[in-house]
């Protein structure tokens, strides 16, 4: 207990901090000025995302091997935060794509792509809800879970392969790409407090499912000890 | 017994089965036909508007017609729980997937084949030299509907909701699907026809990756 309000404190420090990062140490940036700033809030969101899109994959192919709920579990929340990062990234950059762009939204790959993804892991979630029996749930959504994985990797590399409207790549991008060394400082800040922030979330997630979990088996065995004694009550009756 | 002549005998079965009846034939192609209309009373187009929207408005009839059309494939199989008694005999699930898959395919390819010429006939565009490579583009697109639809029907089949269900989950991951078929369609009904080899190989790639990825997957879809 004591050690989740420290955790919880120090990732609350770290993101004051990285916000402090983001609207005073970070410098001014050529073209769009402070409008710019949202990036430190927008990259860091779709960090957090493919990477928990990617833990709920690795956990669904391992429910899918071993059968052990804990991946089951693993796997919704990794997915539920996924979603939330992937919300947040979206509404974020149509914060700034009006100013910086002139328009609300277009339909090239980035942003398409992107949209098709959380519009799949919003249907893994109606998926999951729409199931009766827990281990078809799992089973099913686990294999729902990889399909929809496999657009991830094309909304990465979407402007890479092809001419966007959404910039090409600063990180990691081609030859002309790059950020400012203290912005690139102050984005290394940002994209772990967001991390932390996702980890966080994810390990909560995950506690709600295992405790729902042992509240139904819970549930289960006092119905099964209430059916013993009505029917050690009858024989007694006869 | 080899998959691949297992599925043939499913596919057979399957075939036979529809055949008899043709109900869910007949009930895909109006139904297609019946969105390809109320497309033409929501705008009228003319020569050049019909180049423009006409692939997009045809790939979209075919991806609602055939997303009701995959539900009933799999329903038919539960109600008198035959989906048992083809897990028990000796085939690979893979081949029992492959036969539905195969299944739906001709259904949906026969409906397409129907309604080109009358989407051609409504909205003045010519077929003439483009028959053959808008047949190509027609299979690929069709197969990986099937393919993907065939999957997800087989896991909406034990929720609640299914009809609603199994288009929600299947209209998203065909989105790419949806704009390589409908690039490739327009560059065909476009004034000098040419087939975009890019996209055909993207539509070719999408077949490959999912059916993959159904082979890989396949046991834990018909799994009890």
């Amino acid at each position: 207990m004591k050690l989740r309000i420290a955790i919880t404190a120090l990732v609350a420090a770290l993101m004051i901090f990285a916000g402090y990062a983001a609207l005073f140490i970070a410098p001014d940036e050529r073209t769009m000025h402070e409008i710019q700033r949202v990036f430190y809030v927008h990259l860091p969101l779709w960090a957090a995302m493919f990477s928990a899109l990617t833990i709920a994959f690795v956990a669904n192919i391992a429910w899918l091997a071993t059968r052990n709920p804990k991946w089951d579990w693993l796997g919704v929340s990794a997915v539920e935060v996924a979603v939330a990062c992937c919300t947040g990234g979206l509404i974020t950059g149509v914060l700034w794509g009006r100013p910086a762009w002139g328009i609300w939204w277009t339909w090239d790959a980035r942003l398409t792509t992107c949209f098709i993804l959380w519009l799949l892991y919003i249907s893994y979630l109606l998926l999951r809800g729409l199931i009766e029996d827990p281990q078809r749930r799992a089973t099913l959504s686990a294999v729902f879970g990889i399909f929809a994985f496999l657009d991830a990797p094309l909304v990465y590399a979407s402007n890479r392969l092809w001419r966007t409207q959404h910039p090409a790549p600063v990180i990691f991008g081609g030859p002309d790409s790059g950020l400012d060394p203290t912005m690139g400082k102050v984005m290394l800040v940002c994209v772990a407090a967001m991390m932390a922030l996702m980890v966080v979330m994810l390990v909560d997630r995950y506690r709600l499912e295992r405790l729902r979990h042992e509240v139904d088996e819970l549930r289960l065995s006092a119905e099964a000890r209430a059916a013993d004694s009505n029917s050690v009550f009858t024989k007694g009756a006869v | 017994m080899t998959a691949a002549r297992a599925a043939a005998i499913l596919l057979a079965k399957e075939l036979r089965l529809e055949f008899r009846t043709r109900e869910l034939l007949t009930a895909t192609i109006i139904f297609a036909l019946v969105v390809v209309v109320l497309f033409s009373f929501a705008f009228d187009p003319t020569a050049a508007e019909s180049r423009r929207y006409g692939p997009g408005l045809l790939w979209i009839a075919f991806l609602f017609a055939g997303s009701l059309m995959l539900h009933p494939s799999f329903a038919r199989e539960q109600s008198n729980q035959t989906l048992d008694a083809l897990r028990m005999a000796p085939v690979s699930p893979f081949a029992i997937l492959l036969g539905k898959m195969l299944a739906n395919f001709v259904f949906l390819f026969v409906a397409e084949v129907i309604l080109v010429p009358v989407f051609a006939v409504l909205y003045n565009v010519s077929l003439v030299g483009i028959v053959g490579r808008l047949a190509l583009v027609l299979a690929l697109g069709t197969l990986g509907l099937v393919i993907t639809g065939t999957v997800f029907s087989a896991i909406s089949a034990h929720a609640r909701m299914r009809e609603l269900l199994l288009p929600l989950l299947l209209l998203p991951i065909l989105a790419p699907l949806l704009i390589a078929a409908v690039e490739a369609t327009a560059s065909l009904f476009a004034e000098q026809p040419s087939l975009d080899r890019t996209w055909l190989a993207f539509l070719a790639g999408f077949d490959i990756v999912f059916l993959t990825a159904s082979w890989l997957l396949c046991d834990f879809l018909l799994e009890e």
